[in-house]
């Protein structure tokens, strides 16, 4: 088992560092003009994950943004990924 | 790395690298017809072995035609016809990547095609699991194909681009499993040291993404000096660096073992 302080020790203002960017990036998102996106209501439903107590938020996160449907989409209109899943009607 | 200079080969040789594997890919725009896979397939079987060469690296490929180009039924028969042409080159190691980009009818049946031609032909498979919102339901497709064909040795096949909430699916059904370093998509070297913390280092490896967009040929010698960093000994490193890819690749007579190794 890797000691606590340790991986504090090398990541912690990393981490730090990029908590701040989400912050800066969610205060950009609601300063900008423009309505509802798929995208952003994925992100902030993805945010949820990290108040877990459990030890997989790096796989709830994951799950958050993807496609939970199970069958083959009858015809591929894009090539892209766009990191989150747009719903039925529009995937 | 048909689309990387030769720096990119040079530094991959001073950091450490032994070998290339090269996965037959999209090339960032689609091609209009067959013979634009003939001559991709003799790049990558004739022309950038030789490239590699000049760097003393052995280069590896894998044949396919890319999901990301399977949507075209037609042209994906066409190049799954030529495939056989270079299965025996020297440096062929397999079928790859076939699998499965946005998960539609179109590429489950190319899929399909691809894994009959490695299965009648003994191949290893080499799987591109889809992107962001498409991976998790895309591997388990993937998954349970490969898993009906009663041919497949999950041994044999490594499922790429796992991430934390594919990679014990993949692990479960005896698959090995790939983890792609990625600056932004897929997965960083310090999430790839946190996957091997939780799984263990059994039938897993790290790689570089090489290609057109922006990657980082370099990006397993850092995730090895990441795992130094992080507390790992030589030989956990040399295990998952080195060892991991030897054993799965040296299922295929064409692989040659780096000496020293």
């Amino acid at each position: 088992m890797t000691d606590q302080k340790k991986i504090l020790d090398l990541y912690f203002l990393d981490a730090r560092a990029r908590l701040i960017d989400i912050a800066a990036f969610m205060d950009r998102v609601d300063r900008a003009d423009g309505g509802d996106d798929f995208r952003y209501d994925a992100f902030r439903a993805a945010l949820k994950a990290l108040e877990s107590e459990k030890q997989d938020r790096a796989r709830k996160v994951l799950l958050a943004f993807s496609d939970p449907t199970e069958e083959p989409i009858p015809v591929a209109t894009t090539k892209a990924a766009c990191g989150a899943w747009p719903g039925v009607e529009n995937a | 790395m048909v689309s990387r200079t030769t720096d990119d080969y040079q530094a991959m040789a001073i950091a450490g690298c032994q070998a290339v594997s090269e996965p037959a890919f999209w090339a960032g725009f689609d091609r209009s017809s067959v013979q634009g896979f003939y001559d991709y397939f003799c790049q990558l079987t004739q022309h950038e072995p030789r490239r590699a060469a000049m760097f003393g690296l052995p280069h590896y490929t894998w044949l396919c035609i890319n999901p990301k180009e399977s949507e075209d039924l037609k042209l994906a028969d066409e190049v799954l016809s030529i495939i056989l042409e270079f299965m025996d080159c020297p440096n062929v190691l397999g079928i790859g990547e076939i699998g499965l980009n946005k998960n539609s009818r179109n590429e489950m049946l190319v899929l399909e095609k691809h894994i009959d031609l490695a299965a009648s032909n003994d191949q290893l498979i080499l799987v591109h699991t889809p992107h962001l919102e498409d991976k998790r339901k895309g591997t388990r497709l993937i998954l349970d194909v490969l898993k009906s064909d009663s041919r497949i040795r999950p041994e044999r096949c490594i499922i790429d681009h796992v991430e934390e909430h594919t990679v014990g699916m993949v692990l479960d059904d005896g698959f090995w499993a790939g983890m792609t370093l990625y600056p932004e998509t897929k997965c960083t070297s310090n999430r790839a040291i946190d996957i091997l913390e939780l799984y263990g280092n059994e039938r897993i490896w790290m790689n570089s993404a090489c290609d057109w967009g922006i990657s980082v040929p370099l990006a397993v010698p850092r995730a090895a000096q990441e795992m130094k960093r992080r507390g790992c000994n030589s030989r956990q490193i040399d295990k998952v660096i080195y060892q991991n890819p030897i054993e799965f690749m040296s299922q295929s007579p064409r692989f040659n073992t780096p000496e020293g190794l």
